[in-house]
């Protein structure tokens, strides 16, 4: 059946799927996993590095993106579907601001980016863009954002949230431990979105890039040794927690 | 007709000229000039016959105009609404030509009314402006004339911005436009402080705007005021411009000092 109703993206199924956009969502769980982390002065996105070659040089992947001075974004997904729409989405940013004088807000930013995904959805001889999007900044009034965005172009805010490979397992551990009161710590905001991402990344720090978006200052990306700096920590308080609990155990 | 075919008369061509630009039959130019810079170097000009003026000060944004309506030396409407409402926040004053002032409020009004139906919060006072200032500088060189204060109160604070129809767009604290706004320049440039109260505010508005219509002839009838405050804009009062003026120089006794004098008396 399936097969029949998949290769057209303006045909719907009979039972009322878009089986291009399905199938775009699919190309999403291939990528690499995202993290965003919405805390109350701060903003985080982690993503897993993937392993690059050897004669590759690694500054030049990059997954996290700057789409305007307060808002960023990173992604899941075909990398190339990825670098069209975050042009795009600068392009917009900096229109709103040439039209109106005012920069964007978070929400119109994510409103754009999923009413271009959805046209893509409905056009003759295109295919969706293979991306769902983790989008954080804050507004003019202070207030810290984190929306997400998927092919099929609707979008949701979320408090926090992952995307990619290994997304469900990464969401079930955030649902488990983030807690709104620890996340009127920043430390404590970075630490569970790194915690979130070495449940399913291998080799611990080395392959996780990080950034951050505290209020009124611009987008902040961690070096390796900050990075490296917090996984120790996180070792620690580890250890720590299974010292204390062998201990009742005795 | 055989006396057009003697004379070799032939019925002028009204389809000629494009919609957009304005009709220039009926003006006699000298041969083989172009109708539009002739009229603009050497047509009548029209010095946007009105008196409107517009400050921000910490209680919120004034703004105050007469009410004449000139077409040269005929005074088409005496009673006129130079202030025109755009939200429950905004307001702007208007001087050059009504019609074209009239229509591009009203399509300012649809554009921030759809933003703020899509974005969740109306638009701020100077995405208001900057939006009026390139919708009408697309018609540039066209012969719109709008010169426009807009007042209101945004998440700023008051806000106070001067438009004009080729583009201009500036902040300030203190805009007056029109004919009469040298002479109301005077006035509220010595009596403008940040820090008035509200009826000091009311005050000299009033004044400025009652010199200017005693000065000049193009502005008169009665004085608008408005003021734009946090909860939105209020019609404070007209008054009739010669009554004010008069009563400038004999203040009208506060209810105080009448019952003061008749007991004394």
């Amino acid at each position: 059946m399936a097969s029949r109703y998949d290769r057209a993206i303006t045909v719907f199924s009979p039972d009322g799927h878009l089986f291009q956009v399905e199938y775009a969502q699919e190309a999403v769980k291939k990528g690499s996993t995202a993290v965003g982390i919405r805390g109350t002065n701060i903003v985080v996105l982690a993503v897993e590095k993937k392993s690059v070659a050897k004669l590759q040089d690694e500054r030049t992947v990059r997954k996290i993106c700057a789409l305007d001075d307060h808002v960023c974004m990173a992604f899941a997904g075909l990398t190339a579907d990825a670098r069209v729409v975050i042009n795009r989405a600068r392009v917009e940013c900096q229109s709103h601001k040439l039209t109106v004088e005012d920069p964007v807000t978070v929400e119109y930013i994510t409103c754009f980016i999923a009413t271009l995904k959805q046209k893509y959805t409905q056009s003759n001889g295109r295919r969706p863009f293979g991306i769902s999007a983790l989008i954080v900044g804050f507004d003019d009034d202070g207030i810290p954002r984190l929306y997400q965005t998927d092919p099929s172009g609707t979008y949701h805010a979320w408090k926090a949230n992952a995307i990619g490979r290994s997304a469900k397992t990464v969401r079930e551990f955030l649902e488990k431990n983030y807690t709104e009161d620890a996340m009127s710590n920043d430390n404590e905001a970075i630490k569970i979105a790194i915690r979130a991402l070495l449940e399913v990344v291998q080799s611990g720090g080395k392959n996780i890039e990080l950034a951050v978006i505290r209020r009124n200052q611009p987008l902040k990306m961690f070096s390796a040794k900050e990075i490296e700096l917090q996984v120790t920590e996180i070792e620690k308080e580890k250890e720590e927690a299974e010292k204390k609990k062998s201990k009742k155990n005795v | 007709m055989a006396l057009q075919d003697v004379c070799n008369w032939q019925a002028p061509d009204t389809q000629e000229s494009s919609l957009h630009l304005p009709q220039v039959s009926g003006w006699t130019l000298p041969r083989g000039c172009d109708p539009q810079a002739f009229l603009q170097i050497h047509g009548p000009k029209l010095a946007h016959g009105t008196t409107t003026l517009a400050f921000r000060f910490r209680h919120g944004v004034i703004a105050a105009a007469d009410t004449r309506s000139s077409c040269g030396n005929y005074v088409a409407c005496p009673a006129s609404q130079k202030v025109i409402p755009v939200h429950q926040h905004l307001l702007g004053t208007t001087s050059g030509t009504s019609a074209d002032c009239a229509t591009w409020y009203r399509v300012l009004q649809r554009e921030l009314r759809l933003r703020a139906l899509r974005e969740g919060q109306l638009p701020s006072v100077a995405s208001a402006a900057k939006l009026l200032s390139t919708m009408m500088s697309r018609y540039r060189g066209l012969d719109l004339c709008v010169a426009t204060a807009l007042c209101g109160w945004d998440r700023s604070g008051p806000a106070l911005f001067y438009v004009y129809s080729n583009g201009t767009r500036l902040q300030g604290d203190i805009f007056s436009v029109g004919s009469g706004s040298p002479y109301a320049y005077g006035v509220l440039d010595r009596g403008y402080r940040y820090d008035m109260t509200t009826q000091e505010a009311y005050t000299l508005a009033r004044r400025a705007v009652a010199h200017a219509t005693r000065r000049d002839a193009y502005s008169g009838g009665s004085v608008d005021l408005f003021h734009v405050r946090e909860s939105g804009w209020e019609y404070v009062s007209q008054d009739d411009a010669c009554v004010l003026y008069a009563e400038l120089w004999e203040p009208k006794p506060s209810k105080e000092e009448e019952e003061t004098s008749k007991a004394q008396s």
